[in-house]
């Protein structure tokens, strides 16, 4: 099954290594990461697509990254109500007749074009990843030409629906 | 002569210091009283310190036997150990000392040279990439990038090298930052948000546990190596009585909780005794403190403890649940946990029948030998030098049969007086790792118990112990093979003994007198009946090469893949 883990990270020189270390040393099967600043100074976010088989294993991926000196903080946010997306750039075959297609194509999506050569654009699409990933099959058969992924990044909404059952882990 | 003149006068006026300077004088902060280091060019800086320095340096022969024995003074003195390698082929040649180190658990600070900054990256001479390398098999590691770094970056080490659970932990330091002047730099405070380690257990579950224990009616304690790092022997020994729950060591826990007490089962795992894997497999309540449910203590997984409520008492929170399904997790120090424990006072559950089951088991399925053939068993060498040693010295091993036979036969009453290479398996570990720990406690009685195998894998440390004059005993039980392998090969591969013979090998005894040491070939009971006691007390090194049977096996064993309960050679 699919997690999502956000990390809090101090920003010094090797942790991404020490994190994608991990979880090939762990044998953590690894979907995307993306790295970037985040509020704090001094501090970096992760978030982690993961492919776990049990609710086990991605209890020891929490604990492991726990245990990393640089780590700050760690939430597996899968099961809360969240917010994420990921931005894709699609390099695309584009003559002119097929040009208003993709673009009847992309208006749905609430995709962009944000480059027009002589005979290709370049789309920029956000979105969760199945939407991301629902429409570069759509747009496949007019032929990618180079294609771009973010990887997901995510956080927690600000109100949880209060239904909702969260999972806890923590055992300290 | 003027400019010399105006040189003179900057020195004094700016009392500057180098990178070296300020390093050693962050040892010396720490209370460092030993370095196991090997020079070399990245290093140069650090070692024209350490030629005025008050602190011992011992020079190994190799720099693997260097952190090795480093593990050993940490095991046995609680504190980190301190190497120094050079960069490149120095610092490579640490890797296996700090993967064993790392599996272990045992506090280390590893200093390794590294090429100067401005050439890191362009595979300069004696280059390697440590940092990478390494980041796997260390707690932590740092490169210093800048001179002003040093004090807080060493203090950090030892922090974390020593705290939480114990680790290697290692400081890459380039040339230039080393051998660069600067002015004394202020005080920088140890800056480590993200590591917190928890040591005090959470209430609530101590209630649950308390709870359990008074329910049980058939509870066991598992004390690991945890027990130990914690100094919590005498916590143990007393939560143990008040509770009337038996106690079973892993073979790095042995030690923790005295061989000789009523209480105590014995070792469990693949070549524990029966008693121990079967109080395991039919316990209804297991309490873990400070184990890590390896996969040779378990055994297939599946079978292990079925029947049981697990409690799990460490220090690192990622261990629990890991291997086992945990119902009662426990995160803090042994320790405290068990002076909590202690202090509920929990109602003795009755479970008379449990430890008299236990104590039947015990009785019924020792370890045992065959007695009656001839020739010199080395089951018989490991009871002599116990009762020799009047079970009080430190035994250092390597791994093997030996380290089985050492386990089973010599019984630890104290705490700190064991050290083994367990989750790594380091051959070459053992004599090394004794000089480190004669260093930590000099008047202590100190057995390195080795096969011919490892031995060979670093008898050039034979020159440090004679140049030290350290009284270590080396003490080879020697069966001309790599025993654990040809054991397994006659098991499981048909008795096919693919290079596990080693009948070509030097006479040790001329090897140890090579170095001035003296050696002594012993081939039967008699023999070694006639010179045990003199050498056993001797405060000089000396060389023991035991004949023994080449055909002897390690039982009990359970076979890979097998459960606890399904041990063969349990009986004659």
């Amino acid at each position: 099954m699919k997690r999502v883990i956000c990390l809090t990270v101090m920003n010094r020189p090797g942790v991404l290594n020490r994190i994608t270390n991990l979880f090939s040393k762990r044998n953590f099967n690894i979907e995307s990461i993306s790295v970037g600043l985040s509020e704090h100074e001094g501090m970096s976010r992760i978030t982690c697509v993961v492919h776990v088989e049990d609710d086990r294993a991605s209890e020891q991926i929490t604990k492991q990254l726990n245990k990393q000196i640089d780590v700050i903080k760690v939430t597996d946010i899968t099961d809360q109500s969240i917010v994420a997306r990921e931005l894709a750039l699609i390099k695309v075959q584009a003559v002119p007749y097929t040009r208003n297609e993709i673009y009847s194509l992309i208006e749905p999506f609430r995709a962009s074009v944000i480059d027009v050569s002589k005979d290709s654009m370049t789309i920029q699409i956000t979105g969760e990843s199945d939407k991301v990933e629902a429409f570069i099959d759509l747009i496949k058969p007019y032929g990618i030409k180079e294609l771009a992924r973010t990887g997901t990044t995510a956080f927690p909404r600000g109100t949880q629906r209060s239904s909702q059952q969260q999972k806890s882990y923590s055992i300290v | 002569m003027l400019q010399e003149a105006a040189l003179t006068e900057t020195k004094t006026e700016t009392e500057s210091v180098t990178g070296a300077d300020l390093l050693l004088r962050a040892l010396e902060k720490e209370n460092v009283e030993v370095i196991f280091g090997y020079p070399g060019g990245a290093v140069l800086p650090i070692y024209d310190k350490l030629y005025d320095s008050k602190i011992l340096h011992v020079l190994p022969r190799h720099e693997q036997g260097g952190i090795h024995a480093a593990e050993g003074y940490a095991r046995i003195s609680g504190k980190p150990g301190v190497v120094i390698a050079t960069s490149g082929p120095g610092a490579t040649n640490i890797v296996t000392g700090l993967a064993d180190a790392m599996m272990d658990s045992l506090p280390l600070i590893v200093f390794t040279g590294q090429v100067a900054t401005g050439v890191i990256g362009s595979d300069a001479f004696q280059e390697a990439d440590i940092l990478g390398i390494t980041t796997p098999i260390t707690k932590y590691n740092y490169q210093i990038r800048s001179i002003e770094d040093i004090p807080r970056v060493v203090k950090e080490a030892f922090y974390i090298a020593s705290t939480g659970r114990p680790g290697p932990v290692l400081i890459d330091v380039p040339k230039d930052i080393a051998s660069l002047a600067a002015e004394p730099p202020e005080e920088q405070e140890v800056n480590l948000p993200g590591y917190q380690p928890t040591l005090k257990p959470n209430y609530l579950q101590i209630r649950k546990l308390t709870e359990a224990v008074s329910r049980a009616k058939k509870p066991v304690i598992l004390a690991g190596a945890g027990v130990l790092h914690a100094r919590a022997s005498e916590e143990l020994k007393e939560y143990a009585e008040q509770q009337q729950i038996p106690v079973i060591h892993t073979l790095l826990g042995l030690g923790g909780f005295p061989a000789n007490h009523p209480l105590f089962i014995g070792m469990a795992g693949m070549h524990g005794c029966y008693a121990a894997n079967m109080g395991l497999t039919e316990c209804d309540l297991l309490i873990n403190i400070g184990a890590r449910f390896d996969d040779r203590l378990t055994g297939n997984l599946n079978h292990f403890a079925p029947n049981a409520t697990v409690a799990h008492i460490d220090i690192d929170p990622a261990e629990i649940g890991k291997n086992v399904p945990t119902t009662i997790p426990i995160v803090a120090d042994a320790k405290e946990a068990l002076e909590q424990l202690i202090q509920q006072d929990g109602k003795p559950p009755a479970h008379k029948e449990w430890i008299e089951t236990i104590q039947q088991w015990q009785k019924e399925f020792p370890y045992f030998y065959d007695k009656e053939t001839t020739g010199l068993k080395p089951q018989k060498v490991m009871e002599m030098l116990h009762s020799k040693t009047g079970g009080e010295a430190i035994v250092v091993t390597d791994v093997g049969q030996h380290q089985m036979w050492a386990a089973q036969y010599y019984r630890f009453n104290k705490a700190d007086r064991w050290v083994t290479s367990g989750g790594l398996g380091t051959m070459g570990f053992g004599f090394p790792a004794s000089i480190g720990a004669q260093l930590a406690d000099p008047d202590a009685c100190v057995l390195a118990v080795c096969g011919d195998g490892g031995f060979q894998m670093s008898t050039q440390e034979l020159a440090v112990i004679k140049e030290l004059n350290l009284p270590v005993k080396i003490v080879i039980l020697n069966n001309m093979a790599l025993g654990m392998v040809r054991q397994w090969q006659e098991i499981f591969y048909e008795s096919r003994f693919s290079h596990s013979k080693i009948p070509v090998q030097p006479s040790f005894v001329k090897l140890a007198e090579a170095y001035g040491i003296e050696g002594y070939v012993i081939q039967s009971e008699e023999e070694a009946e006639a010179i045990l006691d003199d050498v056993l007390h001797s405060r000089e090194p000396v060389l023991l090469d035991f004949r023994v049977d080449p055909d002897e096996n390690v039982y009990p064993m359970i076979a890979p893949g097998k459960g606890l309960h399904e041990m063969v050679g349990v009986k004659p």
